[in-house]
């Protein structure tokens, strides 16, 4: 019998070079099949046989792992303490099937969420959505099935499902795996609100950095066609926008114009692609959809997690990671679980020094505020926000001030130029953390000529007084934003200036009294 | 009707009966010609019934369209928050030492490769793990 070897067509797969590690297997006489992954990304390229796991292997592994002698076996691989600590209900599939298989999909329960949608009618499935707790995965965290109703209630003949697959955050790749590895599930959940909201038209707006992403869901939409009948959906290819992430922004883009934050009101839900009613969903909650629908699955989902943040959520650790990938559990672990127990701590082996949760528009959170719950609220709480659960983890070499500049530079660098606090904040940011980075600053030129009536003269502005400023600055940024790029920006800078003022100056306690006086 | 003319047009064509054709229709010039240079902005204009400012204001906005064509081979190097947490800026150097005026080294912001960097990509290769030998490597073969 000729020997099943699995190894996963993953774009970091491939990257690590499991093409040219299918090839040297299937030379040796075996059958490959190309699935996707299982999320352990350390050990990309894995090769299953027979349910065991071999990684991360390279050319030179291949005699080896055939005859049963190889140094890179971590054994059966369901039972990997980092699988098995998992509740994968969005990535029940990972690792098993293979990406454009109907037949695989179909055998671990494929369109059953879509057929008993269709049973059910509209309202029960807004029900059931409503019923799940699922909240929008992209970041804000709105309830999906409010979501649906408001849309499902609108008046108009044409309505549209539009998947935010433009996953620009750092630190985030569960949207570019649930569409490299199960492009169905995604298909399966926008038929599922299209026939929620009445909708028969869908667009996938995915970013241009995931070629491999682009090529598997068109290849997946022909192979459905019939399936998802009538309902019809679109793969849109970005442009290289970082901010066309944001929902109003991707409108605009889709329709083909710049993509500039649009204010709201109106809701996209009333006035959304070409001013028509539109559902606007993350990847991650279209791909729970499918699960929510089956009998049941709306009470399995809700059961699980803590407070209002239900169900599970698809966790990416990443960064300076020992064990990197795609941990699916839960709401609840706590963040010090997630680094040190799952994640094993940064691949370094130095300490950890910073972890930034959510994105590049995400807090950096300290070591000490590792007993902080995974959950939507528990992180506003502190100040922080879960995004779309990116976990990046930084060692003790990281200069948590050049990051705080980072993150005003790529605000100027992306912002969409429509609102002034982002447009012109960013800019002065950056130009005040280097100040700041660099002692403060004589007075210049133009604020010594008499016409300046409110500036002291004489003396050069203090460290304490540009922290003044950068926190009026991030204030205003946080509440003047149009939309969550300008808005969310002062969450790094100022927790990176908070926990890490030693990284900015060097009198750390200046910093502290400075943020005191400010607040 | 030059041949450029002749391939935009049909590029529009294609695209026509779409909501939203332009960002497509872009997308498929840039790929043919390298570029989206005024020439082919003031024909997409007509074609679609904008004006020159429109289109011009959204080839501007988007960093996949460029004016001129990059003759050099492009190796795009991810610089984000996760690969910086991997030491993207300590190879970076070795990556333009490497690349000279023969490659373009171009700064991305995620590749989607984050547990795994530093990141690069070229075409639509991808490249995981980089160290200074590895991106030298890379470099040098692009």
């Amino acid at each position: 019998m000729t020997q099943i070897v699995k190894i996963s067509d993953d774009a970091l797969a491939r990257a690590g070079g499991a093409d040219k590690l299918a090839a040297a297997f299937e030379k040796k006489g075996c059958e490959v099949h190309r699935t996707s992954s299982w999320g352990m990304q350390w050990l990309e390229p894995l090769v299953e046989i027979d349910g065991k796991g071999f990684g991360p292997a390279t050319l030179d592994d291949v005699d080896a792992i055939l005859d049963g002698s190889s140094d890179k076996a971590i054994g059966v691989i369901e039972d990997h303490p980092f699988i098995a600590a998992q509740t994968r209900l969005t990535f029940a599939r990972a690792g098993k099937t293979r990406p454009l298989s109907l037949e695989d999909y179909a055998a671990h329960g494929g369109w059953s969420g879509l057929k008993r949608a269709r049973q059910i009618g509209s309202e029960a499935i807004v029900q059931d959505v409503l019923d799940s707790g699922l909240r929008g995965r992209g970041g804000a965290g709105f309830p999906t099935g409010i979501k649906w109703k408001t849309v499902a209630g609108a008046p108009g003949p044409k309505k549209y499902i539009v998947c935010n697959a433009d996953e620009g955050d750092s630190g985030t790749f569960a949207d570019r795996m649930a569409m490299e590895g199960d492009p169905f599930a995604l298909i399966e959940g926008m038929a599922i609100a299209g026939e929620a909201v009445g909708a028969d038209q869908g667009y996938i707006y995915l970013r241009s950095e995931y070629p491999d992403a682009i090529r598997k869901l068109n290849a997946a939409l022909e192979l459905c066609a019939d399936i998802i009948a009538p309902f019809k959906c679109e793969v849109r290819v970005g442009a290289g926008a970082y901010v066309c992430g944001e929902e109003t922004s991707l409108l605009n883009s889709l329709e083909g114009k710049r993509g500039e934050v649009r204010a709201k009101p109106p809701l996209p839900a009333l006035e959304g692609f070409l001013g028509r009613p539109t559902v606007v969903n993350n990847v991650l909650s279209l791909a729970a959809v499918p699960h929510i629908l089956v009998e049941g699955g709306a009470a399995e989902y809700a059961e699980r997690g803590i407070g209002r943040s239900k169900g599970t959520m698809p966790i990416q650790l990443a960064g300076n990671i020992k064990y990197g990938g795609l941990f699916e559990a839960p709401f609840g672990m706590t963040l010090g679980q997630l680094v040190n127990d799952i994640g094993g701590g940064t691949a370094s082996g130095r300490p950890v020094k910073a972890v930034q949760v959510g994105g590049p528009l995400g807090a950096y959170l300290h070591p000490d505020q590792f007993d902080i719950a995974f959950g939507y609220e528990e992180y506003a709480d502190a100040d922080a926000l879960i995004g779309h659960a990116g976990i990046t983890v930084f060692d003790d070499t990281a200069d948590m001030g050049a990051m705080a500049r980072f993150a005003m530079e790529f605000c100027a660098a992306e912002s969409c130029g429509k609102c002034t606090p982002c447009r012109i904040g960013a800019v002065r940011g950056t130009e005040l953390i280097d100040r700041i980075r660099s002692g403060g600053r004589e007075r210049d030129t133009l604020e010594l000529t008499p016409q300046m009536h409110n500036v002291p003269k004489g003396k050069a502005r203090s460290v304490e007084e540009e922290i003044g400023l950068l926190t009026d600055l991030c204030d205003t940024m946080k509440f003047g934003s149009l939309c969550a790029l300008g808005g969310f920006t002062p969450y790094p800078v100022m927790s990176a200036l908070r926990n890490w003022p030693g990284d900015f100056v060097n009198n750390p306690e200046a910093v502290e009294k400075a943020l005191d006086a400010a607040e | 009707m030059s041949a450029k003319e002749q391939k935009i047009g049909e590029i529009i064509a294609e695209h026509h009966g779409r909501e939203g054709p332009l960002l497509p229709i872009l997308h498929d010039v840039q790929e043919e010609f390298g570029c989206v240079d005024t020439e082919a902005e003031a024909i997409i204009a007509k074609g679609l019934n904008l004006s020159r400012a429109d289109v011009h204001g959204v080839v501007s906005f988007y960093h996949d369209y460029t004016a001129e064509p990059e003759t050099r081979p492009v190796v795009q190097i991810c610089r984000a928050e996760a690969c910086k947490a991997r030491g993207v800026e300590n190879i970076i150097d070795d990556a333009k030492a490497a690349a000279g005026d023969r490659v373009k080294i171009q700064t991305v912001y995620c590749l989607g490769l984050c547990s795994s960097g530093p990141a690069a990509r070229t075409g639509d290769d991808l490249h995981i793990r980089l160290d200074k030998e590895a991106v030298t490597r890379l470099v040098e073969s692009a």
